[in-house]
């Protein structure tokens, strides 16, 4: 709601300044955004009338005005505008006036003819205003008078940002009652509503056929006004400072009365109309031309204004086109109506459209605002425009001002007590809710209050509480200290933090980054295709469609993005949900994943260094199972996956289940994602990381351990893992530790084989072991070695 | 005898001195004083001498011995002592060469933010609650009292999955989800990503927010100030931080607040928009069961991103997200 200070001081004038008036109102919960003067500071500049406009001897394009600026002798002035002509009134910067940003005018020679002065248009004055040319102002103005104070320029444009329960405030009336219980200054109504004369009853017969949807109906003819009359200066520019573009002196009354008392009200040519009015909902397949001329097909949910030809207008939204008034129009038929806010909210949307009415409705306007709005309106357009009004047609209820539909609240004394930790006086109490409009009935434990018809946001006591506490001030609510619970929380050790894991990966140079949880839908399929998706109906662009199925797209649009700025060095993680759909439930499960790219070790004096490869990342995703306890249960098995390398992807393996999977991305994907590789990433399931095992000591052996080194010949597709893998199969408790510390292929070896160096270290608890039991146990190793992957010793 | 005494010390002396290394000295150490050393051959001749002068003899020859025994052992604790200072000065380095594998990553600011925040809350007994990003509309809407037709849904562009499903639009559907299940007294945080149809200079379509929740027993509005007045002047610390609560208008909660802060370092006499909170709305505790007349419950919801800017002076929103590692190495 945007509106002009010196209006809103018409209604209410509280002695403060603009920025402490601004400051009450935000503090009263009713946020000013923004105050900009309506014109910059200017100087000199007065209103002027056009006599005489002649051609220049020595420019086509320029004219030479005689102007009186209200002085005893007309001014000469040069002129370039098309507009200008004699008899019009016009802006003229004197000699001597300062225009916006310091500009001077002076007496000056163009081609040759004296000027003494400048004739302006709106943007020369930094107003902005769509006038092309000179600004051609009301004919009642009077010649000489300065232009600031004529068309009242020293005003302020105050703009509230008004929350949806407060649209009681969405008329200058409004806002007024507001400040008026905030400053304590009076509230004043700035005109009179003058009784009409009507004359014979309405033509125009009008019926609710939906009585839920539409409270109360008002309506009357108007004939013989004067359809030349334009709208005055004083209205223009208040809807101007509004936001609102002045269009024809009817369209300008009702949008200057819904911005004045906050009833949106609508205008039919009378002519156009066949058979009553009626308020229905749409019938199927009904079409109907607004204002704007649009075509709208209309659903049956959306409540109309029809004739017997069929929709006129969308009930409180938009007019139609074709019963809209236009300068033929001789005959008005004016509707100031109260539709309910369940009828009319979203439907506005629903057609694409939010007019100023609707934004009104589907919040809630004053049910007793309609005879007083349709009063004024009537009152405005007789003294601008004459005219005959008939006698106003009433359909629906008719609610008067002050009488409340809704049942009185209770307010306990206790409950304002308890819920803001502040006891405040009766007498403050009382007092305002008299001042906010409420009729109230005290007793010792509570108030019966009914709030004015206008605050029908107040339906529950938290709301006559959330007042009390409003004006009263949250600042000045005495700040107490919050009871603290003395018992302590439970602390399960077996709980492992992600932060933990987290720090992990920094401490091994892991840069963590957050990427948008959508992507590009075809990221997704080209990483995951066996993946069902979920896509966002409404998404933002193209590129962000589809909820990601892995971080595998984030992370290589980070690694794009940095490799693009001469990162050349790249370790970086990322934690949060993956999307996708089982058997049509959606799937949100939380992940780890990572991405290293580049040189093992950062750029240093020393010479060595290599390109990162496989190892490397599964050193960091083992430090994390290692670190969950779950190093010796998982193992990483060879996979397929459209992501990876087919020679360099592993899944990995945890109590039969899959947890996570590594890998290098497969250099097919290198362009598409605008990366270049090796590239190495890994994810894992965060579930399977965040528990760990309490740890339980065993007793350390105080005899000697003996250590073994056997080199096994193996084929060289065997997996490593199943050598160890079967050593362990032993499961004899004596070995205490098996270390794989070589691997060769090469010289020496028959191409088809490799060699597998493994140290075993052997200790009893109990007692030192002989060199015979030793022996046994190394057979036992070989032998089982032998027997589950045919290893030979070398 | 003692003339020849004299001449042996005086060879072994001049022996002794001119070694230099210490495979000498022990090879001089047997020929000085070894089975074939002279001292030792005139040691066995003692037995030729009188009874009378047998042990003065004897005590002469043993004073040589002594006597080169200890110049045996001063010359070799000399070159040792050189050797060890010949060695430390092979082996000095340069100390002031970076060490090995200098390289250490760091949070995101978000998640430092986040992390900040959680713990302060931890210190009052908070616990931290998480839940769907994809969320029924019933648990991010309709429960917290924001029905089909509220208005109140046009200040959210929302992201629909489909017409009963959103991207949840902030984390007070997880306030929702512990009410559900969790009986009062509740007090949790709930951090997370939060997603609007937005995007320009000042939005991106997904951010963070933390939602704060409190149901107790006479939970009043006045603790809730100075709840989220100690918060953010530890936050900020800042203990002459100011907060100023500015009526508002939440669904969910009621009375609602703004918070603004003012702190030196954003100017004297700024005020700058922080967070929003307010008094459990009576209507979302009866939607998870809970009577309002028995329990009042305080809710706070902040923006992480937000608080980050402010906090470490990050200008552009959107640098969160582009994850630049020039930007990210400042957070170290």
């Amino acid at each position: 709601m945007k509106l002009s200070e010196q209006w809103l001081r018409t209604w209410c004038n509280p002695n403060w300044t603009t920025h402490e008036l601004s400051e009450a109102l935000s503090l009263a919960g009713l946020e000013v955004d923004d105050v900009a003067p309506v014109a910059p500071d200017f100087s000199g500049v007065v209103v002027a009338e056009v006599v005489s406009v002649d051609a220049h001897p020595d420019a086509e394009k320029l004219r030479v005005a005689q102007v009186n600026v209200g002085d005893e002798a007309l001014v000469q002035i040069v002129c370039g505008a098309p507009n200008v002509r004699p008899g019009i009134k016009v802006p003229c910067a004197k000699v001597g006036a300062v225009l916006p940003d310091s500009f001077k005018i002076k007496k000056a020679k163009l081609r040759g003819v004296e000027s003494f002065g400048m004739l302006c248009s709106a943007t020369e004055l930094g107003l902005e205003q769509d006038y092309d040319g000179l600004w051609e102002l009301s004919a009642d103005l009077s010649v000489g008078e300065d232009i600031r104070s004529a068309l009242a320029l020293d005003d302020q444009l105050i703009e509230v940002d008004l929350t949806p329960n407060r649209a009681d405030c969405l008329s200058v009336e409004g806002l007024a009652r507001e400040l008026a219980v905030v400053s304590h200054a009076p509230l004043q109504t700035p005109f009179e509503l003058s009784p009409l004369t009507l004359n014979g009853s309405c033509p125009q017969a009008v019926v609710i056929e939906e009585q839920q949807a539409c409270l109360t109906y008002l309506g009357c003819v108007v004939t013989d006004y004067n359809t030349q009359a334009t709208t005055p200066d004083w209205v223009t520019q208040r809807l101007i400072r509004s936001g609102l573009r002045p269009i024809s002196l009817l369209v300008d009354i009702t949008n200057y009365v819904m911005l004045e008392l906050g009833q949106p009200m609508h205008a039919f040519d009378a002519d156009k109309l066949q058979g009553p009015v009626r308020v229905r909902y749409a019938q199927a397949g009904e079409e109907l031309v607004t204002l704007d001329e649009k075509t709208l097909q209309l659903s049956p949910n959306t409540l109309v204004i029809a004739d017997d030809q069929g929709p006129l207008a969308l009930a409180g939204i938009m007019g139609g086109l074709a019963s809209s008034v236009t300068e033929q129009t001789q005959r008005l038929f004016f509707e100031c109506a109260h539709f309910t806010p369940d009828a009319i909210v979203g439907k506005a949307r629903q057609y694409g459209l939010h007019t100023d009415s609707s934004h009104r409705f589907e919040r809630g306007v004053d049910p007793a605002l309609p005879a007083k709005a349709l009063t004024r309106a009537l009152n405005l357009l007789q003294a601008i425009a004459g005219g005959q009004v008939s006698e106003w047609v009433v359909a629906g209820h008719s609610i008067e001002e002050g009488q409340s539909t809704k049942p009185a609240i209770m307010l306990r004394r206790s409950r304002v007590t308890q819920l803001l930790g502040t006891a405040i006086e009766d007498s403050f109490i009382s007092q305002l809710l008299a001042r906010l409009g409420c009729q109230v009935l005290a007793d010792d434990q509570a108030w019966s209050v009914t709030p004015p018809t206008y605050r029908f946001d107040l339906t529950i006591e938290v709301d006559l509480i959330e007042e009390i506490a409003r004006v009263y001030g949250y600042n000045n609510l005495a700040v107490n200290q919050a009871a603290m619970p003395l018992n302590l929380k439970p602390l399960p050790e077996s709980e492992q933090e992600l932060h933990s894991l987290r720090m992990a990966l920094v401490g091994r140079g892991y840069h963590e980054v957050i990427s948008y949880s959508f992507v590009e839908e075809s990221a997704v399929q080209q990483l995951s295709p066996e993946i069902p998706y979920v896509q966002i109906k409404n998404p933002i662009s193209e590129d962000m469609s589809t909820m990601r199925t892995s971080l595998f797209p984030g992370l290589l649009g980070v690694l794009s993005y940095n490799q693009k700025r001469q990162q050349s060095r790249v370790r970086i993680f990322e934690t949060g949900l993956i999307f996708s759909l089982e058997d049509g439930q959606m799937q949100q499960v939380p992940v780890l994943g990572g991405l290293i790219y580049g040189q093992v070790a950062p750029v240093s004096w020393q010479a060595s260094n290599r390109k990162v490869d496989f190892y490397d990342l599964k050193g960091d995703v083992e430090a994390l199972l290692a670190m969950s306890h779950l190093h010796d249960q998982v193992s990483f098995a060879p996979a397929q996956s459209p992501e990876f390398h087919p020679g360099q992807c592993a899944h990995i393996h945890y109590a039969g289940q899959t947890i996570g999977l590594i890998g290098q991305l497969h250099p097919q994907w290198l362009k598409p994602f605008g990366v270049q590789g090796p590239v190495f990433m890994f994810q894992i399931f965060q579930d399977s990381l965040l528990t760990k095992q309490v740890p339980q000591v065993t007793g350390i052996s105080k005899f000697p351990e003996v250590q073994r080194d056997l080199a096994f010949v193996v084929d060289k597709t065997c997996p490593v893992s199943d050598l160890v893998s079967a050593i362990k199969s032993l499961e004899n408790t004596l070995i205490k530790h098996i270390q794989v510390f070589d691997v060769y292929e090469g010289t020496g070896l028959p191409d088809s084989q490799k060699s597998v160096a493994i140290s075993v270290k052997i200790q009893h608890n109990d007692r030192t072991l002989t060199d015979e039991e030793v022996d046994q146990l190394i057979q036992q190793v070989i032998e089982r070695a032998h027997q589950r992957v045919n290893a030979s010793l070398r | 005898m003692q003339d020849k005494l004299t001449a042996i010390l005086a060879q072994a002396k001049d022996t002794i001195e001119r070694a230099t290394q210490l495979s000498e000295v022990e090879k001089l150490r047997v020929d000085l004083l070894g089975k074939k050393a002279e001292v030792t051959a005139l040691m066995k001749t003692l037995g030729q001498l009188s009874a009378e002068e047998r042990p003065l003899v004897g005590q002469q020859i043993n004073d040589v011995k002594q006597a080169i025994q200890q110049l045996i052992s001063d010359k070799k604790h000399a070159l040792e002592t050189a050797k060890m200072a010949a060695d430390l000065a092979r082996e000095t380095i340069d100390v002031t060469l970076a060490g090995r594998d200098l390289d250490l990553g760091g949070l995101h600011p978000v998640t430092r933010t986040l992390r900040r925040i959680e713990q302060l809350f931890a210190k009052a007994g908070f616990d931290v609650a998480t839940g769907p990003e994809i969320e029924d509309d019933w648990h991010n809407f309709g429960a917290l009292n924001i029905p089909e037709t509220h208005p109140a849904r046009a200040m959210h562009d929302t992201f629909y999955i489909d017409e009963s499903t959103v991207l949840r639009t902030h984390t007070s559907g997880v306030q929702i989800r512990i009410m559900e299940n969790q009986a009062p007294p509740i007090r949790i945080i709930a951090p997370g990503r939060v997603y609007r149809c937005d995007s320009d200079q000042t939005h991106t379509p997904m951010f963070h927010q933390i939602e704060g929740l409190i149901v107790e027993k006479n939970a009043n509005f006045a603790q809730l100030m100075q709840l989220l007045t100690e918060f953010l002047q530890h936050f900020f610390e800042d203990d002459q931080l100011k907060t100023r609560f500015r009526p508002s208008y939440f669904p969910f909660t009621e009375p609602s607040a703004e918070v603004d802060i003012a702190t030196e370092l954003f100017g004297a006499g700024r005020w700058v928009e922080v967070l929003g909170c307010g008094m459990v709305h009576p209507n979302v505790l009866r939607n998870v069961g809970i009577d309002p007349e028995e329990y009042t419950g305080l809710a706070f919801g902040l923006g992480v991103e937000r608080l980050a800017m402010l906090r470490y002076g990050v200008k552009d929103l959107r640098q969160f997200f582009e994850n630049d590692l020039r930007f990210l190495k400042q957070f170290q």
